[in-house]
């Protein structure tokens, strides 16, 4: 008897993981090439080898309220966005499982999320205002590679001041941007004519503001693969873009 | 081939079986007769239990065992912390020096719920496959498993607490982690979800230790404290679908704990300690069916019985080496 309902407490417990599942608890961004979420959830087998070689430490790993997600990594973009930094997706070549799918070799090819701009009216651009400082303070200690300082060693956003006339940083840091402006100067990441993206990711647009004067706002393109970058570095709280990491996201195989 | 076989079902849960007069060898059937006959044996064997009474367990083995465990999770931590990068990953999946591994039961439930294998995992998988065939299954459990460390120090609370009656034993049909083993697997093939690994304490504990903690503990914390008030070593005798994994691959493996009738004064000083007590008993008067055997699959190879046993009659051998490190 007592064997029993070890039995049935012992399952139940674990089919208790369920619930924030099928409750959506929580819709994490997963990291580069992760496979659509269900597929995903299967296919993880939770042991972090994508959180240890993340050169800029953007994966975490869910917790127990996660349920069924428990130990699978994700990322919080506003904190630490994934910036392509390692350019050989280190944490889909670390993946033993092909939860992070071995099926593509290059940023562009994600899909993590999509950003979208959610408080145009709070945006500096289009308040037509400049930036000046550390975009995210001086205690943020999220990490961009900034290639004018260091190819290989991402270094911390509050270490890398701007001075800008009218805030750009969503579109100036944006790796698919960065990425693009190098291959237009015919100088692509690694030599690898296969790294440049085929699409834009954002662009600033022009706009007439409400007082009749031009200003200009973020318009999120097609080639927006969802890294976060611009979500991080956007300086206002809370952040103007976010990441929509809606179920249509993740790899098809 | 009939002692294997009988050892498998006593993993599945069977109970120990008493052998019938035709299962004994000629030499073991003469040698019990002997035993039997000699009038010498028990004033031995009470000069051999006075003699046990005075003296502490030696603990040979199990200094050995958890300095390896020990070290292997320290590999892991280290592996990260440090960015020594001798064993990336957790215990579930890894890379030792580069090299792919799977924990062949959280493998088998990726396997399951996803239904299909990339080349990584099973590289992995067969590499763990082979290194646990070869090192004797279980001995995963008592030799690398975090939960097992902690669920020792629980089962030496548990001991404490019954010694003084605070608490007692409630034993669990054993039959019932087999179902366990087929519950979890099934439903990693119907849900599509890795539905053990929620709740799989050697996953979380592993991650906690690398990663850092979580809310997760709270689950392990329950178990060990499950285990010290009510049921002595439960989960790892009763519920953890991996022990039984292993357990099956173990069955076949060289590496046994071996049993020599001869010197056997049946004092059941190995069954005290024992995690797993099924497996030996063998060693109880007139159950040897040979004079030489070895113990079941579910032996976790942890050596507390060689250190107990007061006439060397347990060793552990692999099998074409004869015994590892006296």
């Amino acid at each position: 008897m007592r064997t029993v309902v070890l039995g049935v407490g012992v399952v139940g417990a674990s089919l208790l993981g369920y619930v924030p599942v099928i409750g959506r608890w929580f819709q994490r961004i997963r990291p580069p090439g992760a496979l659509k979420e269900k597929e995903f959830l299967a296919s993880c087998i939770k042991c972090g080898q994508c959180v240890q070689v993340c050169p800029v430490n953007a994966i975490k790993l869910a917790e127990l309220d996660e349920g069924f997600g428990i130990g699978t990594p994700y990322i919080d973009t506003r904190q630490q966005a994934c910036d392509f930094s390692c350019d050989g997706l280190q944490c889909v070549l670390a993946c033993p499982t092909g939860a992070l799918t071995h099926h593509i070799n290059y940023s562009h090819e994600t899909d993590m999320a999509i950003a979208r701009v959610v408080d145009e009216k709070r945006c500096l651009a289009v308040l037509g205002k400049g930036f000046k400082g550390q975009a995210r303070g001086a205690n943020f200690t999220g990490k961009l590679r900034y290639e004018d300082v260091d190819r290989w060693n991402p270094i911390r956003v509050s270490e890398y001041p701007y001075d800008l006339e009218l805030c750009d940083l969503c579109v100036r840091q944006c790796p698919i941007e960065i990425r693009l402006a190098q291959c237009d100067a015919g100088k692509p990441p690694s030599g690898d004519v296969n790294q440049c993206p085929p699409m834009h990711a954002i662009k600033l647009e022009a706009i007439e503001g409400d007082d009749g004067v031009a200003r200009k706002r973020p318009v999120i393109l097609d080639g927006c693969v969802g890294c976060g970058v611009c979500e991080m570095i956007c300086p206002p709280e809370p952040a103007v873009i976010v990441m929509d990491g809606a179920d249509s996201r993740g790899m098809e195989v | 081939m009939k002692h294997l076989i009988s050892s498998i079902a006593v993993m599945l849960g069977a109970n120990p079986k008493r052998p019938t007069a035709d299962d004994y060898t000629p030499e073991a059937k003469t040698m019990h007769a002997e035993q039997k006959a000699d009038k010498s044996r028990p004033a031995a064997i009470h000069a051999e239990i006075a003699h046990l009474a005075q003296h502490k367990l030696p603990e040979k083995w199990r200094r050995r065992r958890w300095t390896v465990l020990i070290v292997v999770n320290l590999l892991f931590v280290l592996s990260f912390q440090l960015d020594i990068q001798m064993l990336e990953g957790a215990l579930t999946a890894s890379r030792f020096v580069g090299f792919h591994m799977a924990d062949l039961n959280s493998a088998l439930q990726v396997m399951l719920a996803y239904k299909d294998v990339v080349i990584n995992l099973a590289i992995g998988t067969v590499t763990v496959l082979i290194m646990w065939w070869l090192l004797g299954g279980r001995t995963f459990c008592s030799w690398v498993c975090p939960y097992h460390l902690l669920a020792e120090w629980a089962e030496m609370a548990h001991d404490y607490l019954a010694k003084k009656n605070i608490v007692t034993d409630h034993p669990f049909d054993r039959r019932v982690r087999t179902v366990f083993w087929i519950v979890f697997a099934v439903l990693a093939f119907v849900t599509g979800y890795t539905v053990y690994e929620t709740i799989s304490p050697t996953g979380i504990l592993s991650r906690a230790l690398i990663y850092g903690p979580g809310i997760a503990m709270v689950w392990v914390v329950t178990l060990l404290l499950f285990e010290i008030i009510y049921s002595k070593r439960a989960w790892c005798r009763y519920a953890c679908p991996i022990g039984l994994t292993y357990g099956l691959v173990g069955a076949f493996s060289p590496l046994k704990v071996t049993y020599n009738l001869s010197k056997c004064f049946h004092e059941a000083e190995c069954k005290k300690v024992c995690e797993v007590p099924h497996v030996l008993d063998i060693v109880i008067k007139g159950r040897a069916t040979d004079v030489d055997l070895f113990v079941g699959a579910d032996c976790t190879h942890c050596g507390r019985c060689v250190d107990a046993c007061p006439t060397n009659s347990l060793n552990l051998e692999f099998k074409g080496l004869g015994q590892l490190l006296k």
